[in-house]
């Protein structure tokens, strides 16, 4: 089962567009936190006792980058070329684009991390 | 043995190149070329210009704060210099430079004989030229802008409080950020579509991936700005109240608008330095650049961190702090992507054999300085010291910092490195050391202490201080620092001026790896003698004989057989070859069409609305013109050789076009804009609990369901034009275009009928006016529409446009998207969100 579900990665096609996934996410989310809070604040007055959409959409986004920087993990380390892997074939541009995106995704989770630490601490709109 | 063994035929082929590639001769003709390395270089000269200009203005000012209680200039001017320095030195130099360096830099280093539009790029050039003239010319007459380059409103939206120099701004700079705009789209498709074969996307150059990331930023950056440079203007020039507190309006809805705008220009500023680097770095340490898909991760990081940032200029408006935290913490994150961009030069720099050059001076020297304002950039990013520093000269102090270090000293650095590219001689190491060391001591001496003034208290923008308060030494300090770096930059502009005088330096005097060294110190017109087949990222280090096999012509498309100027059209991800494209050649278009379009906004400026309206009549004749005549062209062969046995088409439809692209990319910038003044409808919404006011009867549901019905059925008219088209029924498909041009044009009257018939007045509230000013921005994109349409109608029937060749009808389905999925949002919130709110 899981060596099926590797297989089928594999053999995704990675492209500008998947590159995108885990940084999109992240202004996804940050988009939504914001308005989250300015709505629930302009006209709730205050956060919700238990901003549970918020956790929500937290988890959702985690959830995505999570996935895309899995599959770019797996693609990233598929069997090719030698090292340095960075010749002009098709396994290392593949391997560049999955790693990159991999590298994104790390980014992307500390900046939805980061993102959804204020609520944890402050319980107010003042 | 190949044909290009054979001397007698290379000559011929390069008689031939030389032909199509001869520049226009003659005193006016000369400037109506297009080619780029004429065209990059005119646009790098002005923008250069303008920042000399914009350093007078800077000098001024400090001769004015060099002791307190000074009175060499009023109060009124030096609000107009701080202005004027700051606005020319953001949209006249600094994103304006980015486009001019890479419209010199980018075909070379992508092995392209040009750019896919070079009519677009001297369309680009000659805006600029005009509008900065417009804008920065302004000062002589005393109607400067005066409001500070974020033109806060109110003040600057009352005309009693500020007046003309407010529209000069508005207008004047709307107008650049349109030609920005352009050339953002020639530089994505550029990197996109025009790669030499085999250059995959991780054989890409650093560059180009700045390059890249950069100019999508613009597309999402500028159109916001634009948007509130229409809300501004309408309030302006007729009294909508958009940003009008007594009438509904808000002011923080422009703080907004501007700010996002605002915060990724200064990464849009920062980035293309960054890319400078990320090509002299390797050069000078001898070795390939480390971590190469780290830069990527961090140059496209940076990209979309710095759209989360922009409330960071809002601190102190009083905004809910749960907000301000959010955008606070995505300041921190995106000191990581910055770091490692850092991190990655010094490890490269630490692994290579380092050649101790003057570009690599400038470039280490610009880091350091960059990196004192990256933590006090780290500083202000924290709410409660903002609050303590908001709006003192500590904040002078970081940006200059920050604009010093990741602009100005990259791009001397840039200047010193790419100099014998463009002219084919060397620079002067002895001056460019000495004005490096003067500016670098200069740069610290004026800004440093403005760390220390801001702190005791000195606000910035005064144009005077109290002697009591103690800070006449630090401000001497700096006045002093200021005219020692212009004496730097005194010191380079000698050298420039020397430079003519010079012998011709060596073929890629730095010993570099990269494409764009191919160039020759008396380089032809051609751009390169053939496009090669690339396998390395550093192809002049790592391909075998391959200076040689290019300039031989043994490589792709060595010839201009039909005498036409041609580059290489490659697929996205793996740059296969798939097209010839026939470039645009010399031609007054792009001239007349510049000029054009900014009298429209010139002539508004100055209220002569009925001249204005010719003004855009002529614009719209020439672009029509520039269209009908250069673009989409049916070739004689379907076919074309380019050599070693491949055999790739001439023109090309749909999404493998650069045509399409640049269609689909402007209309992201459309849609953004579009976005800006929609963000402005919900905004009110959210911060007035009387919004939609209870007496507002407008616009009503009936007229808006039935604008959005009509713009469906045009929309779904044209899809199906298409479809049939393509089957080759023509005259199914002529009849559909017919259709779908009545329906849009029906969609764009039941469009305004809505506020019409329910007597919305735009003047008394902002609700009025912001429902008008959806409306009214439907409708002109629905006009526009009914235009493309008729246009493709007239092109099928001029026999210009068959189902083989369609990229017309392709091109204005994409146009149709955008303009139902505007219609769709447009009166959805104006027709159905009342209600729903209610
Ligand atoms: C040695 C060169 C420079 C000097 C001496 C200088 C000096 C100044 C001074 C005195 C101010 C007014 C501060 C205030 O009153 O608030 C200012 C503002 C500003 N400068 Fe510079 N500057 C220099 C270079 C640059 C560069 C290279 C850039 C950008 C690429 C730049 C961008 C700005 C901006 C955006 C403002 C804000 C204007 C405003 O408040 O509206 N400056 N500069
Ligand atoms: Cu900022």
């Amino acid at each position: 089962m899981r060596r099926r579900l590797r297989d089928r990665i594999a053999g995704l096609r990675a492209t500008l567009w998947t590159l995108i996934v885990p940084p999109a996410t992240w202004a996804a989310h940050f988009l939504f936190s914001y308005l989250w809070a300015a709505l629930n604040c302009a006209k709730i007055g205050r956060f919700a006792r238990f901003p549970t959409v918020f956790a929500a959409g937290t988890v959702a986004a985690l959830a995505i980058i999570a996935a895309a920087g899995w599959i770019a993990y797996v693609q990233a380390r598929l069997e090719g070329d030698a090292p340095p892997h960075d010749a002009g074939t098709e396994i290392d541009r593949l391997r560049f684009l999955a790693r990159a995106t991999e590298l994104l995704a790390a980014l992307s989770a500390i900046g939805v991390v980061f993102t959804a630490v204020p609520v944890i601490f402050l319980t107010d709109c003042r | 043995m190949s044909a290009q063994d054979d001397p007698a035929l290379r000559r011929a082929q390069e008689e031939r190149l030389r032909a199509a590639w001869q520049p226009p001769k003659g005193l006016f003709l000369r400037w109506t070329d297009v080619n780029n390395n004429r065209v990059g270089v005119w646009y790098t000269l002005t923008a250069f210009a303008f920042m000399l200009f914009a350093g007078v203005l800077a000098l001024v000012m400090r001769a004015q704060l060099a002791v307190p209680e000074n009175d060499l200039v009023s109060a009124g001017t030096f609000n107009q210099l701080f202005t004027l320095h700051g606005s020319m030195m953001m949209f006249l130099f600094a994103v304006p430079m980015f486009e001019a360096v890479s419209i010199i830099l980018l075909p070379q280093l992508l092995g392209a004989r040009d750019l896919p539009f070079p009519r677009l790029s001297a369309f680009g050039y000659w805006s600029f030229l005009i509008g900065g003239v417009f804008v920065g010319g302004s000062i002589f007459f005393n109607a400067a802008p005066d409001g500070g380059w974020f033109m806060y409103p109110p003040l600057t939206t009352r005309t009693d409080l500020s007046g003309l120099g407010a529209d000069i701004w508005m207008l004047g700079l709307s107008f650049i950020e349109v030609s920005s705009v352009a050339a953002a789209v020639e530089l994505i498709v550029g990197v996109l579509k025009c790669r030499p074969p085999g250059m995959r996307l991780n054989l890409m150059p650093l560059y180009a991936w700045y390059i890249l990331v950069v100019a999508v930023m613009i597309l999402f950056a500028f159109p916001p700005l634009i948007a509130g440079d229409i809300l501004f203007e309408m309030e302006r020039l007729l009294g909508w109240p958009f940003f009008d507190a007594a009438r509904g309006g808000d002011p923080l809805l422009w703080q907004h608008l501007f700010w996002i705008f605002g915060h990724p220009e200064v990464y849009i500023v920062f980035l293309p330095s960054i890319a400078l680097f990320a090509m002299l770095i390797p050069t000078f340490a001898q070795r390939h650049l480390l971590g190469y898909p780290w830069i990527v991760l961090a140059a496209v990081g940076t990209a979309f961190l710095s759209f989360g940032l922009w409330v960071h200029h809002m601190f102190a408006t009083g905004l809910p702090k749960i907000s301000l935290a959010f955008f606070s913490a995505a300041s921190e994150v995106v000191a990581i992507p910055t770091g490692i961009q850092v991190f990655a030069f010094i490890a490269t720099l630490w692994a290579g054999r380092v050649i101790w050059s003057t570009p690599l001076l400038y470039a280490v020297g610009s880091i350091a300085i960059f990196t004192i304002g990256g933590l006090t950039g780290v500083m202000v990013a924290i709410a409660p010291f903002d609050w303590q520093a908001h709006d003192t000269y500590f904040v002078v102090a970081h940006l200059h910092y920050v604009l010093i270090g990741g602009t100005l000293l990259p791009l001397f650095g840039g200047l010193y490195y790419y100099w014998p590219l463009v002219t084919g001689k060397t620079l002067s190491d002895r001056i460019g050391r000495a004005a490096f060391w003067i500016l670098f001591a200069g740069a610290n001496l004026a800004f440093f202490p403005m760390h220390l003034s801001g702190l005791a208290g000195m606000p910035r923008r005064v144009f005077t201080y109290p002697a009591e308060l103690g800070i006449g030494g630090l401000n001497l300090a700096s006045t002093i620092g200021a005219y020692l770096s212009a004496f730097g930059v005194l010191l380079i502009v000698i050298d420039l001026a020397l430079s003519p005088r010079r012998a011709k330096a060596p073929r890629n005097p730095w010993n570099a790896g990269t494409l764009e060294w191919l160039s020759h110190p008396d380089d032809e017109n051609w751009g390169i003698r053939s496009v090669p087949l690339i396998e390395s990222r550093y192809p002049i280090w790592d391909q075998r004989d391959f200076v040689a096999k290019v300039d031989e012509g043994r490589f792709f498309l060595p010839d201009a057989e039909e005498g036409r100027r041609e580059t290489i059209v490659t697929s996205v991800l793996d740059a296969r070859p798939i097209q010839v494209l026939r470039l645009g050649t010399p031609s007054v278009i792009p001239m007349l069409t510049a000029v054009a379009l900014g009298s429209v906004f010139i002539l508004t400026t100055f209220h002569l609305y009925a001249t204005a309206l010719a003004g855009a009549v002529a614009t719209l004749a020439c672009v029509l013109t520039w269209l009908w005549t250069g673009t989409a062209e049916i070739p004689e062969k379907p076919c074309k050789a380019i050599g070693h046995g491949l055999v790739v088409p001439l023109y090309l439809s749909g999404p493998a076009a650069g045509g399409w692209w640049a269609m689909f990319i402007t209309m992201m910038a459309d849609a953004t804009a579009f976005s800006g003044l929609v963000f402005g409808y919900y905004f009110y919404w959210t911060i007035h609990p009387d919004f939609p006011p209870p007496d507002a009867a407008g616009p009503g549901m009936l007229w808006p369901m039935a604008a959005l019905a009509l713009t469906l059925v045009g929309w779904g008219a044209t899809v199906a034009a298409r479809q049939v088209h393509a089957a080759g029924w023509i005259g199914a498909a002529r009849a559909l275009l017919a259709l779908a041009i009545a329906a849009t044009l029906a969609s764009l009257a039941a469009g305004l009928a809505g506020p019409w018939t329910t007597g919305l007045d735009p003047a008394r509230h902002v609700y009025p006016a912001i429902v008008w000013t959806l409306a009214i921005w439907t409708a002109a994109h629905a006009g526009i529409g009914a235009i493309c349409q008729s246009y493709a109608l007239a092109r099928s029937l001029a026999g210009r446009m068959t189902p083989v060749y369609d990229a017309d009808l392709r091109n204005i389905t994409v146009y149709m998207h955008f303009l139902a999925l505007t219609a769709l949002v447009a009166y959805a919130t104006i027709g159905l969100f009342p209600e729903a709110a209610a």
